[in-house]
């Protein structure tokens, strides 16, 4: 039995270096200064680069954030600080169902919300998806920073004159910042690789899309769509995509971990 | 505890007579800062204060003290309306501040004037400075911020020993460091009443004595009252000692008085350690 369940624990964990390593096998070699420079070359001809989906990434990202986390952020504070046990649970517990709404439904939604009035697809409609989804994630991991600090120091400020909300703005929000930024930065990597959202709301785009009213490029489409074309060039294209998205999530991952270790180490000393 | 009936103890000293017996052993006529007045305080429908009266001395420490559980903690965050951070707390009878009623003043405005230091040093995850400019800065103190840091720490005996890393983390200092620290905090918005409960309880024996010797010293800046479950710490630092034991207030006199000849049979056992 023992060996059974060390050998599970083995497996799940070189599930994530044998997907790492296949990329960097597949896709290694094409990750050039190309692939972050270049436009997709027209079909049929070989080479071309990324650097429309890079961009186009970057922007449904902004947009997500700016949309996501200030509601996330301001919804956590009122469920740590001033929601009573039964609203707290309703909001929880929606916040929760949302989290596990499957992204195509959310692709879906936002189609029909965002795309379906204005008749075309645009950057705006898949940063509101991808921003859909960044809320509940926010919501809930930041409550739980915000709760995490202490009463003591609640009760210090009270002490002193503060009112609640300037004991929020100026001890609670200070003391939890470390985790609300991881928090953001965990959001921020979970819905980076989505896909399902994006395919109805920014579609695609083979070229720049300027402004925030177009059809745009992502990371997640590009592979999408290159894995499934018939040409050996994009396959080689999509793998190197995938490990470009994957080192992304993978740095960001890290950047939030290091962040919040270092703020615990602080306030424990 | 039963709930809301009140247990048919009597009350030795009446309120009225604690007052004039204080009055009586002063020299002085004394002025009263505060006057709490029949308060009655209930968590939920469980009432643990009983009909307490008494009066806070000007510029004197007063002591409660009295067994675990037995509402001094509570007496004294009423006093600057911290209570009412809780929600089910419910608070009767008349708390006044220089003759007001502070229910009727602005909660903010009321705990600027009656500031608190808590059993466990909390300073803010900010520098040594930020904490004690925190309550100037909220306030909108028009104060030169920087001297009334400095005088603050001085008069917590602790400018000495951080004047050359004021922009340090809080929690680089010492337990006994923090907790001084958190009495600047506190002074620096200048409040007439200081709150201190059980300040020394998560201290060592030095860091105690620091304290002690301080609060001796403060009470010609402020009033000050004190919870604390050391008998001995009251009778060396206080001017007039509260004793409660369930919620009641049972004896209220001048500390020598209440250590040396306890007027209820009760005050005596729990000073000679029968119970507690």
């Amino acid at each position: 039995m023992l060996t059974m369940t060390g050998v599970c624990a083995f497996v799940s964990v070189s599930v994530l270096f044998l997907i790492l390593g296949y990329l960097v096998v597949h896709g290694g070699t094409s990750v050039d200064w190309n692939f972050f420079t270049k436009l997709p070359a027209p079909v049929g001809e070989t080479g071309g680069g990324m650097a429309n989906a890079i961009v186009g990434s970057g922007k449904l990202l902004l947009l997500a954030t700016l949309f996501g986390v200030p509601i996330g952020f301001l919804g956590a504070i009122y469920l740590a600080e001033f929601s009573g046990s039964k609203m707290g649970f309703v909001v929880r517990y929606a916040a929760d169902l949302l989290n596990g709404v499957p992204s195509i439904v959310i692709g879906i939604f936002a189609y029909a919300l965002a795309v379906l009035p204005f008749k075309h697809f645009s950057t705006l409609a898949g940063g509101f998806a991808l921003g859909l989804m960044m809320i509940p994630i926010t919501l809930r991991s930041t409550e739980e920073f915000l709760r995490s600090v202490p009463v003591a120091l609640r009760e210090g400020a009270m002490a002193l004159g503060a009112s609640k909300w300037k004991t929020i703005a100026t001890v609670i929000v200070p003391a939890a910042y470390r985790g609300i930024l991881t928090a953001v930065l965990l959001a921020f990597a979970r819905v980076a690789g989505e896909t399902a959202p994006l395919l109805f709301t920014a579609l695609g785009n083979r070229y720049w899309s300027p402004g925030w009213n177009q059809p745009t490029a992502s990371l997640p489409t590009m592979i999408y769509s290159y894995a499934l074309s018939p040409y050996e060039d994009w396959h080689r294209q999509a793998w190197a995509a995938g490990l470009v998205l994957l080192g992304l999530i993978l740095v960001i991952n890290i950047v939030a971990r290091g962040i919040l270790s270092r703020g615990i180490s602080a306030s424990r000393s | 505890m039963h709930a809301s009936v009140r247990p048919a103890v009597s009350v030795n000293i009446p309120p009225t007579t604690v007052t004039s017996t204080v009055s009586r052993d002063s020299a002085a006529a004394l002025s009263m800062r505060m006057t709490i007045s029949k308060v009655n305080f209930y968590y939920g429908s469980k009432q643990s204060l009983f009909d307490i009266s008494m009066g806070i001395a000007t510029n004197k420490v007063t002591a409660l003290i009295g067994p675990s559980g037995c509402g001094k903690s509570t007496l004294l965050r009423t006093l600057n309306r911290m209570h009412e951070t809780i929600s089910n707390a419910r608070l009767e009878g008349e708390i006044q501040l220089d003759g007001q009623d502070i229910l009727k003043q602005d909660v903010t405005a009321h705990r600027r004037r009656v500031g608190m230091v808590f059993q466990r040093p909390n300073p803010f995850p900010k520098s040594i400075f930020d904490n004690v400019a925190y309550g100037l800065r909220i306030n909108g103190s028009k104060a030169p911020i920087a001297e009334s840091v400095e005088k603050s720490l001085r008069h917590a005996a602790l400018w000495d020993e951080v004047k050359d890393h004021l922009h340090k983390s809080a929690y680089e200092l010492s337990g006994g460091q923090q907790q001084r620290l958190c009495i600047a905090r506190a002074l620096a918005v200048e409040p007439e009443v200081l709150l201190l409960d059980e300040p020394c309880s998560a201290l060592d024996p030095i860091s105690t004595a620091k304290i002690e010797e301080l609060l001796v010293q403060l009470k010609d800046l402020c009033t000050i009252v004190i919870v604390t479950h050391n008998m001995q710490q009251a009778a060396r630092v206080s001017d007039f000692t509260a004793f409660l034991l369930v919620g009641q207030l049972i004896e209220f006199s001048p500390t020598p008085q209440l250590f040396t000849t306890p007027g209820d049979p009760r005050t005596e056992a729990y000073i000679t350690g029968r119970f507690g």
